[in-house]
């Protein structure tokens, strides 16, 4: 019956199989029913860790091609199958899901309190979405994982959000939904295209020059809102800022993720010329995203908020790269999203801590915590220069290769991203003086206690992590490279085998030039 | 001598419309306080023992009375999904039924002519069977829709239905002596014949099709001849009404399938911009009326008309692969949509029934599993995946696509959006709200039974998809001559 399932598969569906547990074995009182819950969501997440990781140690570093490759005949009438594998690109989303969701169960250990058995289930089913997603190589698959994220997500931030949580979750969910049924629709035109819906072999086929430009359009639809870009990240702050601390952490470390994966998964390898020929359209965003972003950040007096806005910061710095298309900014938007995943992470738990304990996010109502949370300031600070790039943190690498594909790409793209870098030096450092330094007035933060020892053992992974992307790169680029070089080399060939004319041809004949 | 004429292949109809006369029998000779409860278990035994001739048939392409009835893989497939919906809604009936005083056996007896009417419809290959087998089902509708006589609301409700529907009727009617005067044949084949080469129709004809859609669309309730839907659906009792939405509308998408594909399956250029408009105003009325609604089953009743949108946009498409994806879309609908009138059945506070969408509220607190078999429903009527509506519309996009129906299906994909709001109201209602009280517990093992079966099933259907997709092709075919 499992015959063709194998370590991905196992990865992807364990967290599924622990919510069932979960929802079928765990019964009694209240009080019973939470503490099972929360132990057996630990364990079933930290089991996928620890497979993921063994996934991780059978990857072959230095083969460029999808790898670990398990087929299981689906829907053989449409020529539909499940397909999972993973490459350099994806293996690392793989390990950055499995690794912050038993951190966020964790966090939400004392946060939560009602309905602690529908939350972990739903963090344990968002798991399997997560992985499953990264590890498709079927774009029906991919699809449905894709949207299957929705459903957890949606009821995380509606079901245990903050105030506005109702308005925030509809928002998510209807603007992620309308970007993605526009992909659905173009990966079903795909599908009578290509006669397959396999990843490798949509990779393989040569889509005509002008419906490169509508395919393109719609998979850009359903991935600059997951991003999200300019000008459609207007969900992201209030999804953010309603979510519960282990739902924003998730959502910034792993959801924004889905959206830059799926630009060098499919709108780079299968629609080259389209992505040549809009990549100043991503780069005019980009930088408008990353200027603009860093400009409302600094305004605001939510902590939640800042960072949030900071995230369609970096995530602009990402897309930018994305479309550069040279090595260094590819591998750059890896390891920059990686990073992100682990600081924003990390800093939506910063302000989770002192949230738990004063039930407010507003910047204002805090100042001179170094006094009393001396630990916390440390781990904070940490956190606060990886965000800003300092060299030394894993923020830093990731900007800098960046900044180098940029420039190669075009000079003013990456004068606008360096002025970025510059404002997010100034919001967050402004941030962390108000919340930390000064004098420590405030009447009720005179007895505020320090982080304890959960709490410190939820940062230990990141901020090693943090550390060692920071100090040592090779250990994460020598698996992505291989993959990236291949994808930049595939790109190139398919825009020298000389369609770019035919595309000129066909977007004069559509109007559009 | 003469040869028998050919029954065999109505065996199923046959036998269903004897059993019913039986029934009839059985009901006024037993006990009258017994009556209900043995007319229903018969009645529901006769549907499975139809449901095994139909099965039993195999649908080998065959025609019975003088080419007036036709038995393929198609029909076999519908009417398995009518029987389906038959013996859940005689299913769901059980304890409502009761409760509400409606407990006579002529309940359980016109349900199985409505559906022997269904079923003949489904075999119908002339425009006058056509015309019978709708109009028995049509006329046992009228009657079970004001089943619960005292009831104003019930009574106006079957009334409509009965205005309405004759108008419909009558439409489709004219439509049909238009088509039999310009084409000079009812028999499908023949009518299949005078174009087959190509020839163009006659205008006349062409108006008799016009007018035979408007009185099929109103059968379905596409819009716009939807506007007894609403009212009937709330009016009548909500196990009627949980009929209403599966057996008689799969029964008349069969019709309508047949109808357009096999007699006039080469004028597509004709009826394709009538059935195309018809189905983007049914998917954006769908979405965007239901918004509005505080009463579920009116609620459902806007879900339907959005539902059928869809469906119709398989036939749009006027091939094979459209065929199979409106079949798809239709048993998968069924699934779903008995799983929601069994939530809804079970809305019941101090042996009262609820229809209103805010008595929802808290529901995931008190009752987690309805609830949950809710949610997953909402989810799936939404089309989000890995649910089981997913992959409805993720076929029919696919057979619009494949005849590069781009509008269509770009609308029908921004519909579903909008659609999704409404879904997402009710998982909001019961899982975000706080709860007011608590419902009785769900009274009967049936009606418990659709409950779980239909949310596991909505759940996991994606897991062997091809249980659905691969019957569905082969009855697809059957109509294409395959």
């Amino acid at each position: 019956m499992f015959e063709g399932f194998g370590w991905l598969s196992l990865t992807t569906f364990l967290p599924l199989v622990g919510a069932l547990v979960i929802l079928v074995l765990i019964r009694g009182d209240e009080e019973d029913v939470a503490r099972n819950a929360r132990w057996a969501a630990l364990f079933t997440s930290l089991t996928t860790f620890v497979v993921s990781l063994l996934v991780y140690a059978r990857f072959d570093r230095a083969e460029a091609d999808f790898q670990m490759v398990e087929t299981v005949q689906w829907i053989p009438a449409f020529n539909i199958n499940y397909v999972m594998g993973v490459d350099g690109v994806s293996i690392w989303f793989v390990l950055l899901s499995t690794l912050l969701t038993p951190i966020c169960i964790l966090a939400s250990w004392e946060a939560i309190k009602t309905r602690v058995r529908e939350y972990m289930i739903a963090f344990l089913v968002l798991e399997t979405m997560m992985v499953g997603m990264f590890c498709s190589l079927d774009i029906v698959v991919f699809y449905i994982f894709f949207e299957g994220v929705l459903i957890p997500m949606f009821l995380i931030i509606g079901v245990w959000g903050g105030q506005r949580r109702i308005y925030a979750a509809f928002k998510f969910f209807l603007y992620t939904l309308l970007g993605s049924v526009l992909m659905l629709v173009a990966i079903l035109v795909m599908y009578w295209q290509a006669g397959t819906t396999s990843i490798e072999g949509l990779m393989a086929h040569p889509f005509d020059a002008d419906l490169q430009l509508w395919l393109w359009l719609a998979f850009f639809a359903s991935f600059a809102v997951k991003v999200p870009m300019w000008p459609v990240h207007t969900w992201l702050p209030d999804a953010h800022v309603e979510a519960p601390t282990a739902g924003s952490v998730i959502l910034a470390g792993v959801l924004l993720k889905m959206g830059g994966y799926g630009f060098l998964r499919f709108s780079l390898p299968m629609f080259p010329d389209a992505s040549a020929y809009f990549s100043d359209l991503v780069f005019f965003l980009s930088v408008i995203a990353v200027i603009y972003t860093s400009l409302v950040a600094l305004v605001q007096e939510d902590m939640k908020k800042l960072i949030a806005y900071s995230s369609i910061a970096h995530m602009g710095f990402v897309t930018a790269a994305i479309f550069s298309v040279n090595e260094q900014a590819v591998s750059g938007s890896i390891i920059q999203m990686l990073s992100h995943g682990l600081v924003s992470g990390a800093l939506f738990l910063c302000v989770g801590v002192i949230y738990d304990r004063m039930h407010t996010r507003e910047i204002s109502r805090y100042g001179g915590l170094v006094e009393r949370m001396p630990k916390y300031a440390l781990i904070f600070m940490i956190m606060t220069m990886a965000s800003v790039g300092l060299p030394g943190t894993s923020g830093f690498v990731g900007e800098f290769l960046i900044l180098v594909g940029a420039y190669q790409a075009s000079t003013w793209l990456a004068a606008g991203l360096a002025t970025g870098m510059v404002l997010g030096a100034g919001y967050m450092l402004y941030l962390y003086r108000r919340v930390v330094f000064g004098k420590l007035v405030k009447e009720d933060l005179m007895a505020i206690k320090d982080m304890n020892a959960r709490e410190t053992a939820l940062f230990v992974p990141l901020v090693i992590l943090v550390l060692w992307m920071g100090i040592y790169p090779s250990t994460f680029m020598d698996i992505i490279e291989p993959s990236v070089q291949k994808l930049v080399a595939d790109y190139q060939t398919a825009l020298a085998q000389g369609t770019s004319d035919a595309v000129e041809t066909a977007f004069t004949a559509l109007g559009l030039k | 001598m003469t040869d028998l004429p050919n029954f065999l292949p109505a065996l199923p109809e046959i036998f269903l419309a004897c059993a019913a006369m039986a029934l009839m029998m059985v009901g006024v000779f037993v006990k009258p306080e017994n009556a209900y409860r043995t007319v229903s278990t018969l009645a529901m035994v006769v549907l499975v023992v139809a449901g095994g001739l139909v099965l039993n048939d195999g649908g080998a392409y065959e025609t019975a009375m003088f080419g007036m009835f036709v038995v393929d893989q198609f029909a076999v497939f519908m009417k398995v999904l009518i029987l389906v919906g038959s013996i859940a809604a005689l299913i769901l009936s059980e304890g409502y039924v009761q409760r509400e005083k409606m407990a006579r056996f002529e309940y359980p007896i016109l349900l199985v002519f409505a559906t022997l009417g269904m079923l003949m419809m489904v075999s119908a290959n002339d425009l006058m069977s056509l015309y019978i087998g709708l109009e028995l089902q049509s006329l046992s509708l009228y009657v079970v829709a004001a089943f619960k006589r005292d009831s104003l609301r019930s009574t106006e409700s079957g009334l409509k239905y009965f205005v309405l529907g004759a108008l419909s009727s009558g439409l489709l009617l004219y439509g049909c002596s238009l088509i039999y005067g310009f084409g000079g044949t009812t028999q499908f084949e023949a009518l299949a014949a005078l174009f087959a080469d190509g020839q163009e129709a006659p205008l006349g004809l062409v108006v008799g099709i016009v007018f035979l859609i408007s009185g099929l669309a109103f059968k379905v309730s596409a819009v716009p001849f939807h506007m007894w839907t609403p009212d009937v659906y709330e009016g009548a009792p909500t196990p009627i009404t949980a009929f209403f939405s599966v057996a008689p509308k799969m029964a008349a998408m069969a019709l309508f399938l047949r109808v357009m594909l096999v007699p006039f399956g080469d004028l597509v250029a004709e009826w394709q911009q009538v059935v195309y408009l018809v189905s983007i105003g049914s998917m954006a009325l769908g979405a965007l009326a239901a918004i509005a609604q505080t009463n579920i089953k009116r609620l459902m009743a806007y879900s339907s008309i959005g539902h059928i949108g869809y469906a119709l946009m398989g036939l749009v498409a006027g091939n094979q692969e459209g065929l199979t994806g409106v079949l798809i879309y239709l048993a998968i609908y069924l699934i779903m949509n008995l799983g929601v009138f069994a939530c809804i059945l079970a809305m019941k506070v101090k042996g009262r029934m609820l229809e209103n969408i805010s008595d929802l509220a808290g529901l995931g607190r008190t009752s987690p599993m309805i609830a949950l078999v809710l949610m997953v429903l909402m989810f799936s009527m939404a089309g989000i995946p890995p649910m089981a509506g997913f992959f409805g519309k993720f076929f029919i996009f696919m057979a619009a696509l494949n005849q590069e129906l781009y509008t269509l299906v770009v609308i029908g994909a921004i519909t579903s959006v909008i659609g999704a709001y409404y879904y997402l109201r009710i998982i909001k209602i019961m899982y975000f709200d706080e709860p007011v009280q608590e419902f009785d517990k769900v009274e009967t093992l049936g009606l418990r039974g659709i409950m779980v079966v239909s949310g596991v099933l909505t759940a996991v259907l994606f897991i062997f998809l091809p249980v659905i997709t691969d019957p569905a092709s082969v009855a697809a075919a059957s109509l294409f001559g395959g």
